[in-house]
């Protein structure tokens, strides 16, 4: 057995490549790295690219979506703001034409009521004019009458009598004044 | 198949029968010719390493012959072995640009020799080819013509030699010393260490297996079936141990490949 080892290790080093096993190993080699490097490599490779394309191309149609939504978002945005802006402004204008026609239906009011009190006042005054005329008269004629009736003649005489009615109504007239006055 | 290829369990060695141990040697890496066609013999390792080739041609054939953009599960399987291979050792040391040229090359070495190392625990087959140190010669010699064909290329005959052995003029008097050792480092050793690396993993790991194998056999009988046990232990852990060997082996070869080529295609300073 030991023999047939030694024998077996001398036929053999196994240090030294016996030339059918060397040529069948190149042999080997080249095959596989024929099918590898000829077909089958660049068959994957295509396919790796495609894939790797279409993984790039679908990220960039997912940004390029995301962009015009973003897009359209700002442009809502913008119309929204504007929207507002634009009812803010309406409100404040409705507000600002309200005050104004409220100040100015105001004042129309103030000078329509000035104008009545006004005219009131100047009716009154015409009235009480006009009330104190026909007095006087009623009243000088009344007091003649009545003075007439007293004295038992008819005081004919004109400038006197009217000189003697007014003399009476300055009377009148200084003492209603004077009331007023301590009124 | 001669005496000496004998294996264990085909003969009724046991312990304690006055028998003495097989062990397994360098005759268990030597073959009888199964057949021969004009004048090759055609052996186990032989036919081990057409399979092989087979095989990754296969494999990769059924996965990247009709690929498509969304991949199917063995499509999956074959782009995470080529990403692993390019990205993973390729792109990381030649860099994305550079490396892309060398990446079917790569690849091919990395599936091959890995193949091969894994036929050590295929059952039936369990004999890794790059343990026939041809193999490991073979492709290490493709490896070598490549990156010395790259360096007289990229630099000149002149450049390519000061690129080989490490020339720089500020090393001064040491200048003839460095010459000869980066020369003999780079030129004669690396070739040889390239495929002898992957040449004795294999072989070692290949050896403890049938060494346990053996012993679990021989063992059993008497006390030393309870040794059988931890021997039979051991041949289970080793070929879990031997699955990630086979593995790094291709790795650290396909990287050195790529390391030697980043070399001659690096500027010399």
């Amino acid at each position: 057995m030991i023999a047939l080892v030694q024998v077996a290790a001398e036929a053999q080093n196994p240090l030294l490549p016996p030339i059918p096993e060397l040529v069948i190993g190149l042999v080997a080699f080249f095959i596989v790295f024929a099918f590898l490097a000829k077909k089958l490599l660049p068959n994957i490779n295509k396919v790796l690219d495609e894939r790797h394309e279409a993984i790039e191309g679908g990220i960039e149609k997912a940004e390029a979506l995301q962009a015009e939504a973003q897009d359209v978002l700002e442009q809502y945005k913008a119309q929204l703001a504007e929207a507002r802006h634009e009812a803010a402004r309406l409100r404040q204008e409705a507000q600002e034409q309200g005050a104004a026609l409220i100040a100015e239906m105001r004042v129309e009011g103030q000078r329509q009521r000035e104008e009545i009190i006004a005219a009131g006042h100047a009716q009154i005054e015409a009235d009480r004019k006009q009330a104190a005329q026909s007095l006087r008269q009623d009243v000088g004629t009344l007091a003649t009458t009545l003075a007439g009736k007293l004295v038992g003649e008819s005081l004919e005489d004109h400038a006197r009598q009217s000189r003697v009615i007014d003399r009476f109504l300055d009377g009148l007239e200084d003492s209603a004044t004077k009331a007023e006055a301590v009124r | 198949m001669s005496a000496d290829q004998m294996l264990a369990f085909e003969t009724d060695c046991h312990i304690f029968d006055g028998c003495g141990f097989p062990s397994p040697g360098l005759h268990s890496f030597v073959f009888d010719p199964i057949f021969s066609v004009g004048g090759v013999d055609f052996n186990k390792p032989i036919l081990l390493a057409l399979l092989s080739t087979l095989l990754v041609v296969g494999f990769f054939w059924a996965a990247f012959n009709k690929p498509k953009v969304v991949p199917g599960k063995l499509q999956m399987v074959g782009e995470a072995g080529y990403d692993f291979v390019r990205r993973g050792i390729v792109y990381e040391t030649l860099g994305q640009r550079e490396g892309k040229k060398y990446v079917p090359f790569m690849v091919s070495l990395f599936f091959l020799v890995w193949i091969m190392n894994l036929w050590s625990i295929v059952p039936f087959a369990q004999f890794p080819v790059t343990s026939i140190i041809a193999f490991p010669v073979a492709m290490a010699l493709i490896v070598y013509v490549t990156w010395m064909t790259l360096t007289f290329r990229k630099h000149g005959f002149g450049g390519g030699l000061k690129n080989i052995t490490g020339y720089d003029k500020s090393l001064g008097p040491v200048l003839p010393m460095v010459v000869v050792i980066e020369f003999f480092s780079n030129v004669l050793v690396r070739p040889f260490t390239h495929a002898v690396r992957l040449f004795a993993n294999m072989f070692a790991g290949h050896l403890l297996i049938v060494m346990f194998t053996i012993a679990s056999w021989y063992l059993l009988n008497g006390i030393g079936i309870a040794y059988a046990g931890v021997s039979f232990v051991m041949v289970i852990v080793l070929t879990a141990f031997e699955l990630f060997i086979q593995a790094v082996q291709a790795y650290v070869f396909v990287l050195l490949a790529c390391n030697y080529v980043q070399g001659a295609l690096a500027e010399h300073h």
